[in-house]
């Protein structure tokens, strides 16, 4: 699934690095416990979480995630934008609340990271 | 992404413009432990115990007379001759480089002599000011690197043999990053710099992204619970360890902190996507050893070690 279809379906707004639209994804995680995504997480993943602190930047980069987008219409606060942008990490933003962001995406084929 | 060393134009990364610009002043070591040629053989052991390290120069006053290191304490060992004075055991033909010279003329040094270390002196005075070894270029080469753009660097470094070359050598190389108890804003910043030099250090990605989760977890259990700390990555041939640091308030019962799901974790912690108790066993099933010593009202020692070596070799 490309960023540009992600950005679709969840009817997202683009945050950072949001135009380079061609970036592709095979696996999401949601989640707001940053332990989980630690230990669960599959590199190059697509994270979902409802945090905007800058410990989730160093979550996704410690898990080789590269694309974080925040649900239930959250922004990001300005240092983790400005972390996530030295990183050359990729944020968007949805108003939808997790479960549903969850749902559209794994309906349209996006996997978990479970490997099932 | 390895193909830079068969592309016909050579891309000249920033490591390698750095070995001509930077001089040896700039990486080497100004606070020099160092033996007198009266020193019995017995006290340079124990100095190299306690200092951790592999080599000394030998001054007389402030003269430079020679250099004496581990290989040569085993030999003097290996004979079991009655206790020896440095001076008769030490190599006094000294290779020593200036201050002023260009990081590239010493690592030619380091090859031609194979030389563990280098002593540095002052031009005109002759005087000794520093020592040299590859770790110590290593660790300026990564920390100026720190502060550039990472991403774009990271496939042009790693086929430069400059850094497999060090840690191919048997001296490990220590990489040390502070860490502030409470500061949630720089927690995660000293796993986030070891990992860019892992990988500029050609420590293969997956083993990278073990260490550094575990790393990270250890680090913001010394931001959450301790008053500060420091995590230390020794990075060998085969295996990078990891110690994690701190000076209190300790582990009461380690068995029962590595339980999944325990935690004393205050509900702001919480908040910040924390407190799970997941962090310890996390650590685990990311590392091949890990051991936890801790002290109640002194501090804990994490330590976790992490095998480098591929599958694919
Ligand atoms: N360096 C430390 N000093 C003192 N206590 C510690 C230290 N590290 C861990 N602990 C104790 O061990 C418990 C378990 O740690 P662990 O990392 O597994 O979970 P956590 O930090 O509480 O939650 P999580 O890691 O999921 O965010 C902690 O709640 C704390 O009581
Ligand atoms: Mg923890």
């Amino acid at each position: 699934m490309t960023l540009h279809e992600i950005i679709q379906i969840l009817q997202a707004e683009p945050i950072l690095n949001g135009e380079v639209r061609d970036v592709t994804v095979q696996i999401a995680c949601g989640s707001d416990l940053m332990s989980d995504v630690l230990s669960f997480a599959k590199p190059g993943a697509l994270l979902l979480t409802g945090l905007t602190t800058v410990q989730v930047i160093y979550t996704a980069e410690m898990a080789d995630i590269r694309i974080v987008c925040f649900v239930r219409g959250k922004k990001p606060q300005e240092k983790t934008v400005r972390l996530a942008a030295a990183k050359n990490m990729i944020l968007i933003s949805t108003f939808l609340p997790m479960f549903e962001s969850c749902g559209r995406l794994y309906q349209r084929g996006l996997k978990g990271c479970s490997g099932i | 992404m390895n193909n830079n060393e068969t592309s016909p134009v050579p891309t000249i990364g920033r490591a390698q413009e750095l070995i001509y610009e930077l001089k040896v002043e700039q990486a080497m070591t100004r606070a020099v432990v160092a033996v007198s040629p009266e020193n019995t053989m017995d006290d340079l052991r124990n100095i190299m115990r306690e200092k951790q390290i592999s080599g000394t120069p030998v001054l007389e006053g402030d003269t430079l007379v020679g250099i004496v290191s581990i290989e040569d304490l085993i030999k003097s060992l290996a004979q079991g001759q009655p206790p020896a004075k440095v001076r008769e055991k030490m190599c006094t033909n000294v290779v020593t480089l200036f201050p002023d010279e260009p990081i590239v003329f010493a690592l030619n040094q380091f090859r031609r002599y194979r030389y563990g270390r280098f002593p540095v002196v002052d031009r005109k005075s002759k005087k000794l000011v520093g020592m040299l070894t590859k770790g110590d270029i290593v660790r300026c080469l990564l920390k100026r690197l720190e502060t550039n753009n990472i991403q774009a660097e990271l496939c042009q470094y790693r086929p430069g043999h400059l850094f497999e070359d060090v840690i191919a050598d048997r001296s490990a190389l220590t990489l040390r990053y502070q860490v502030e108890g409470g500061n949630f804003e720089h927690a995660g910043n000293g796993s986030s710099r070891l990992k860019n030099s892992l990988l500029r250090l050609g420590i293969h990605p997956e083993a990278t992204r073990r260490i550094t989760i575990a790393s990270y977890e250890a680090e913001m259990n010394v931001v959450v619970f301790t008053q500060g700390g420091e995590l230390i990555a020794t990075i060998e041939p085969d295996r990078v360890t990891v110690n994690a640091v701190d000076e209190g308030p300790g582990i009461p019962d380690v068995d029962l902190a590595m339980q999944p799901g325990y935690s004393t974790a205050p509900d702001w912690v919480r908040e910040l996507g924390f407190g799970a108790g997941m962090g310890l066993p996390n650590i685990k099933n990311n590392t091949d050893e890990l051991k936890i010593n801790s002290i109640v009202g002194e501090g804990t020692n994490l330590q976790f070690t992490v095998n480098t070596i591929r599958a694919d070799g």
